[in-house]
């Protein structure tokens, strides 16, 4: 991550589309367009509370033809580690935000015959933008959302502009459940099946989808999950000659971004291996999240990626 | 500042003028060559260097432009593009003309209205209007028009799968690949026939980095091998016309036909279609050319006599190699070089 890297953007309208779901229309301070995406992207945005910085993911949902403003939808999360709760409570019309620019995790498959989107709560964001990539290709799909009860259909309306019949809603609170295995047993060879929700949801369908046979290669699924919480632990960064305290709910990277080093980032997942780090001194173990380095570069245990990893031990030394 | 009238073949008019030589694109930092992930986040280099803009134009364009119709017309398939690559092509079109516009400015223009684009390019002499996204409004599919206009080749890669497939491209000044061959292949099969790297695990981390590529976040890296005459288009598919040069390499003229061939390579995110434009710029500079700068002659003879026995041979060397050696002799007095590229 770098300076050129993150745009400058204020809040141009903000609504409540559920009790707990805000939604943030964004538009760049310089007035220009911001850059292109594609269905199913995300953008991390940077605030700076008063107490730490936060940067959280969010998919973007507005339509990828419209660079004006971007969108997204942010759930109020219960155990928030605080970055909902400040764009809950704190921001407002006005207000300025950093994003980097949109990365997508979460993209359609270019050459599926077919598209079976599955989405549970605010998991149907991504599904949003990828809705107006489909009507361009003509590509047939239907799209299956499942709510606790309709006050938290949020996008109902706008879903069913776009989708009409191929929209089907579920909701909890009617005891309406989306019958997955007839739903995945009649799709046609050639069909992908999209999931995004709660991680229930998530594993439901990809077990009940290999369990029909399907192909891991099209089945996908996205779940922003944070940075695991763990054991307090202190790191020595060898460069900077600091030791920095990591607290229980806060990552090793955002514990080293706190103390005012600037360290690599890219995806803040686990996935990217752009964070990847040295351990020159171990006195204990290091807890790998990430999916970068191979089993074999975890059991040496001579690096370590700071975004989701975290350590259990007496003294730890990075070259950092 | 154009030299419209060079060529890449027959006669092979072809030369640097002294301040392209200076900022020729060195790819050895060391005198000695192995292969590393060698990639940096493609960020602007030094005022005049090759790096100054995401994409360079200097003053071969204009001929190295039409040596690319010249093969075109001879050989339509050297571009392709797979049908659910239309949107990726439409990507790659607006990065190379907002590029070239913005860098550029004296030589191209991009007027852009919504989706009524506007676009001159002085040095071809070429004026389009069209609509973005509507290909009937374009004499050619999108890359196509776009690329017969802009330096170097250009393929597109679909990500899916946790892969990237070759899926489209403009592939005319290649050392010795085809797209034809290769268009459909993951990433790996595409760089199947390269020695050594695979073992070293080069393509494994090569591919997770490019799959996590960002938007707005380039990357680039130097690649290399040497080409006899300085001839852009070495296709396998015409193996005879110029395989055969290789052995038309002696003492007398090998600091003529000799050249070293630098791609460089630069990478970036597409935003519509989250596909992946891979941009290999071909930069020719003859032994004479180089032995001009003390430092790099020093270097390269240094390079050439230590490269491992399998590069030599996958890189086509094995014929003349020796003699390029014994060519650059004489300019290497056993002084250490500075590290880096830099020509002093």
């Amino acid at each position: 991550m770098t300076d050129r890297e993150i745009l400058a953007v204020k809040v141009v309208a903000v609504e409540r589309v559920t009790p707990l779901i805000k939604h943030f229309t964004l538009a760049a301070v310089d007035g220009g367009s911001l850059p292109a995406f594609s269905g199913g992207s995300h953008i991390v945005v940077v605030m700076h509370a008063a107490e730490r910085v936060h940067r959280n993911p969010y998919s973007l949902l507005s339509a990828p033809q419209n660079l004006e403003t971007y969108q997204i939808g942010v759930r109020r999360m219960e155990e928030s580690r605080g970055g909902s709760h400040y764009l809950h409570d704190t921001v407002e019309v006005g207000s300025r935000l950093e994003i980097a620019h949109p990365v997508n995790l979460f993209p359609l498959d270019k050459i599926a015959r077919k598209h079976v989107l599955i989405a549970g709560g605010i998991g149907i964001t991504p599904f949003l933008a990828q809705l107006e990539d489909l009507r361009e290709t003509g590509v047939p799909y239907e799209l299956h959302y499942s709510v606790r009860s309709p006050e938290h259909a949020a996008f109902e309306r706008r879903l069913a502009a776009m989708a009409g019949a191929r929209l089907h809603l579920y909701h909890d609170s009617a005891g309406e459940v989306i019958p997955f295995e007839p739903l995945l047993g009649r799709q046609p060879l050639g069909t992908h099946v999209y999931v995004c929700g709660p991680a229930g949801l998530i594993r439901r369908v990809t077990e009940t989808a290999r369990g029909l046979g399907w192909s891991d290669s099209h089945i996908h699924w996205e779940q922003f999950s944070a940075p695991p919480v763990g054991d307090a632990f202190d790191v020595f960064l060898a460069r900077s000659k600091i030791t920095v305290h990591v607290p229980p709910d806060q990552s090793l990277l955002e514990s080293i971004e706190a103390a005012g080093i600037d360290a690599p980032y890219l995806c803040r997942g686990g996935v990217c291996g752009f964070c990847h780090t040295r351990v020159l001194e171990l006195d204990g173990e290091l807890l790998h999240n990430d999916h970068f380095l191979s089993d074999a570069d975890k059991a040496k245990g001579r690096s370590i990626m700071p975004c989701v990893s975290r350590a259990r031990c007496s003294s730890l030394v990075l070259d950092l | 500042m154009f030299k419209p009238h060079e060529t890449f073949r027959d006669d092979f008019t072809f030369a640097n003028s002294p301040s392209a030589i200076r900022r020729f694109p060195l790819p050895f930092p060391e005198d000695e060559y192995m292969y590393s992930v060698n990639i940096e986040p493609h960020l602007a280099g030094p005022r005049g260097s090759v790096t100054e803009f995401p994409i360079d134009i200097d003053e071969h364009y204009v001929a190295e432009c039409r040596e690319r119709a010249l093969v075109l017309a001879a050989e339509p398939l050297r571009f392709q593009a797979l049908p659910h690559m239309m949107s990726a092509q439409w990507d790659c079109l607006e990065l190379i003309m907002e590029s070239l516009a913005r860098d550029y400015p004296g030589h191209f223009t991009l007027d852009r209205r919504g989706n009524h684009w506007h676009w001159i390019n002085r040095p071809l002499q070429l004026e389009q209007r069209f609509v973005f996204g509507d290909p009937a409004t374009l004499p050619q599919p999108p890359l196509e028009y776009v690329t017969r206009q802009a330096p170097g080749d250009w393929v597109i890669m679909d990500q899916r799968d946790g892969d990237l497939w070759t899926e489209a491209g403009m592939v005319t000044t290649q050392a010795d690949w085809s797209l034809d061959f290769d268009v459909g292949m993951t990433f790996k099969e595409w760089h199947g026939p390269v020695p050594l790297a695979h073992e070293i695990g080069v393509f494994d981390r090569a591919l997770k980095y490019l799959l996590n590529l960002r938007l707005g976040a380039p990357v680039r890296r130097l690649n290399w091998t040497m080409t006899i005459n300085p001839r852009l288009d070495t296709a396998p598919e015409n193996y005879p016309k110029w395989g055969p040069d290789r052995a038309s390499v002696n003492a007398g003229n090998a600091g003529d036909r000799v050249h070293l061939r630098v791609e460089l390579q630069a990478l970036w995110r597409l935003p519509r279609s989250n596909a992946i434009v891979f941009s290999i710029r071909c930069y020719l500079i003859s032994m004479r050319e180089l032995a001009t700068i003390p430092k790099w002659a020093r270097r390269v003879h240094r390079v050439l006599k230590t490269l491992h026995p399998a590069l030599v041979d996958y890189k086509g060397l094995a014929r003349y190699r020796d003699t390029v050696v014994a060519w650059l002799a004489p300019y290497d007095d056993g002084a250490p070089t500075t590290p880096g590229t830099s020509p002093e």
